[in-house]
């Protein structure tokens, strides 16, 4: 049996290292450039969030000589200031001109209306559809609220009445999450990524193992050899585990690299990715590239095509997939029984470990053990349908 | 040496073999012939042990097919209907690759390919990869590596399939030099004059039954006809159209 197991696995795995078209997709595409991707976006949406927050805002101000003191005010918080007047119409051609272009107009009546101790009337001039003139113009009016505020407090004192009249209610919040733990919501998506990456990592081999050989009118030739058709499979299946932990250790190193380039620290975030962590979730991961292996086999057994079985595997891509998802949404924590559910564990496992978290050896030996019965299972079912006579198509 | 004896499959609804006896001995060249859909593939993938019949028995070398299919597949070489190979691997590793889940390793193996790819005339092609390869080449790689284990009994599913003359002529050849060598070859075909240019033995097989079997000339004798092929359009009746 270990002769053939051998026998069939290095043949599979010279044909994929020689196909260039599908070791470029198995190994390199989600593996390599997942996480790149992933850093690159995430950095890069992180660095309009840092720098907008300190930005300078520009804001346009129509009016300005109605309004001194509000003007010196904006000015003092940080505004950018552009003193321009306009009419409406010009107003309107002017922010279609830039979109960003936030607008502050004050009338003539706001002196008179300010202080006769009627709410003055302010306009603000802005395209809501665009994200950054929405920013801003959020940004002014609670500028605007808080003069606002001074204003009415100031009132209050002239008339003898404490400001505190006005405020029965004060809220002080008191945020308890760390850098680390802070930061596992956008870690969340590494250990998706990881999954993912490494069964994409043996679904053509498993597809080109399975469909491919009965497509290419080779399957019969071969179930015509004096070796059980269970071992020829359980070699199959090995092959396209070997590949997801070839597809497993490229993601984690790539992850691992990528994430020094995401700005974490900027927003009060960590990441804890050293080699022992990675160690950590190729151990946990490791028995999953078995079960992931024997899944897309026995999904792939069912198809007549190549193509077909690149349609159904596609799909049961996203089953593994579900229970981060739930984890996910439902804010599941680690638990003895959770660790029983293949995916869902090594998601929690490797949330965990991301977080900074102690590995409890208990949990890993739960699911790395219950992982590996399913993976065996799956892998007997494959060898099970192939003794099947509709194998053959 | 195949013993068939009353053999019969049925897909579903659809008898494919209904009553198929017959036997092929060792040094002789058995056709099976018949139109398309006659039963004759099944009858040869029930003795390469693919599929299992519903009733009768089929011994390759005295082992029944059904009880030990293993034993059966160690003594037979298989050309099976479309023969195709791993196009990511060369021909020479095509073959090595069967021969070694037929147990075959180390200097024996690379022997006996050498011996395969000169004796196919395949040197020229033999270390490139299959991808690509012509009908030709590819009929060659899949004999080659059905003969590694110089099995006693050749299995051979509508060979001359897709072929041109040249390499029909050739692989003709190759089947005679199998008898000589002292194989039991069978074939099967649906082209009257590759039956009768070749076998020792023709076995006619219409709707799942053996219609008549004997020597080409015994056949003619019984049935009358001046050639094999009226004799064939005798035995099955006229109104059986042939593909």
């Amino acid at each position: 049996m270990i002769r053939t197991l051998l026998t069939v696995l290095g043949k599979e795995l010279m044909e994929t290292v020689r196909d260039r078209r599908s070791l470029l997709s198995s190994l390199v595409l989600t593996p390599l450039f997942g996480p790149l991707l992933f850093a690159g976006g995430l950095s890069l949406s992180m660095n309009r969030a840092i720098t907008s927050l300190d930005d300078a805002i520009p804001l346009a101000v129509a009016g300005a000589d109605h309004a001194p003191n509000l003007v010196h005010f904006l000015r003092q918080r940080g505004f950018t200031l552009t003193l321009q007047d306009a009419d409406d119409e010009g107003l309107r051609a002017w922010i279609a001109e830039d979109v960003e272009r936030v607008v502050l107009v004050v009338p003539e009546s706001f002196g008179t209306q300010l202080a006769a101790g009627e709410p003055a009337r302010l306009q603000l001039y802005a395209d809501a559809s665009n994200s950054r003139a929405e920013r801003y113009a959020s940004r002014t009016e609670r500028a605007l609220q808080e003069w606002g505020s001074i204003l009415a407090s100031l009132r209050l004192q002239a008339r003898g009445i404490s400001p505190l009249v006005v405020q029965p209610l004060v809220v002080d919040q008191v945020d308890l999450s760390t850098p680390t733990t802070r930061s596992t919501l956008v870690l969340g998506m590494l250990s998706y990524l990881i999954v993912l990456a490494t069964l994409l990592g043996g679904m053509y081999l498993a597809i080109d193992a399975t469909a491919g050989e009965r497509e290419r009118g080779s399957l019969e030739s071969l179930l015509t050899l004096p070796v059980p058709r269970a071992h020829l499979i359980y070699g199959k299946v090995l092959a396209s585990a070997l590949f997801m932990t070839i597809a497993l250790v490229l993601v984690i190193v790539t992850s691992s690299q990528a994430i020094t380039y995401i700005p974490l620290e900027e927003i009060g975030m960590s990441a804890n990715f050293g080699p022992a962590i990675a160690l950590g979730i190729f151990v946990s991961m490791l028995p999953f590239t078995l079960l992931g292996a024997a899944l897309l086999t026995v999904v792939a057994s069912f198809t007549r095509s190549y193509k077909e079985a690149q349609t159904w595997l596609g799909a049961v891509l996203v089953i593994p997939t579900l229970p981060i998802l739930v984890a996910g949404l439902l804010d599941v924590k680690a638990a003895p029984v959770l660790m029983l559910i293949p995916s869902m564990s090594q998601h929690l496992l490797i949330q965990g470990l991301l977080r900074g978290e102690p590995l409890p050896p208990a949990f890993l030996a739960v699911s790395g053990l219950s992982t590996l019965a399913f993976g065996v299972l799956l892998t007997l079912l494959a060898g099970w349908l192939y003794r099947r006579e509709r194998i053959l198509g | 040496m195949i013993e068939v004896e009353h053999l019969g499959k049925s897909f579903g609804e659809v008898a494919a073999v209904q009553d198929v006896s017959f036997t092929a001995g060792a040094g002789r060249i058995t056709g099976l012939l018949g139109p398309n859909g006659a039963g004759k593939s099944t009858t040869l993938r029930i003795l390469y042990t693919v599929l299992q019949p519903d009733r009768g028995r089929a011994l390759v070398d005295g082992i029944d097919v059904i009880r030990d299919p293993l034993g059966a597949r160690r003594r037979i070489g298989v050309l099976t209907h479309s023969a195709g190979s791993y196009r990511q691997l060369t021909a020479r590793e095509n073959i090595r690759f069967f021969g070694r889940l037929h147990g075959m390793g180390g200097t024996v193996l690379e022997r006996r390919i050498d011996e395969l790819v000169s004796k196919l005339d395949m040197a020229p092609f033999a270390d490139r990869r299959t991808a690509g390869f012509s009908q030709g080449q590819k009929i060659k790689v899949a004999l080659a590596r059905a003969l590694v284990h110089s099995p006693a009994i050749v299995l051979l599913d509508e060979p001359t399939n897709g072929l041109d003359v040249m390499a029909t002529r050739a692989l003709r050849e190759l089947i005679r030099e199998l008898k000589t060598e002292g194989h039991c070859v069978l074939f099967s075909s649906h082209v009257m004059q590759e039956v009768a240019a070749l076998c020792d033995e023709v076995v006619i097989i219409d709707k799942g039954r053996v219609a008549a079997s004997g020597t080409p000339a015994a056949l003619q004798d019984r049935f009358g006809g001046t050639s094999l092929e009226e004799t064939f359009v005798k035995v099955l009746g006229d109104q059986e159209g042939l593909a």
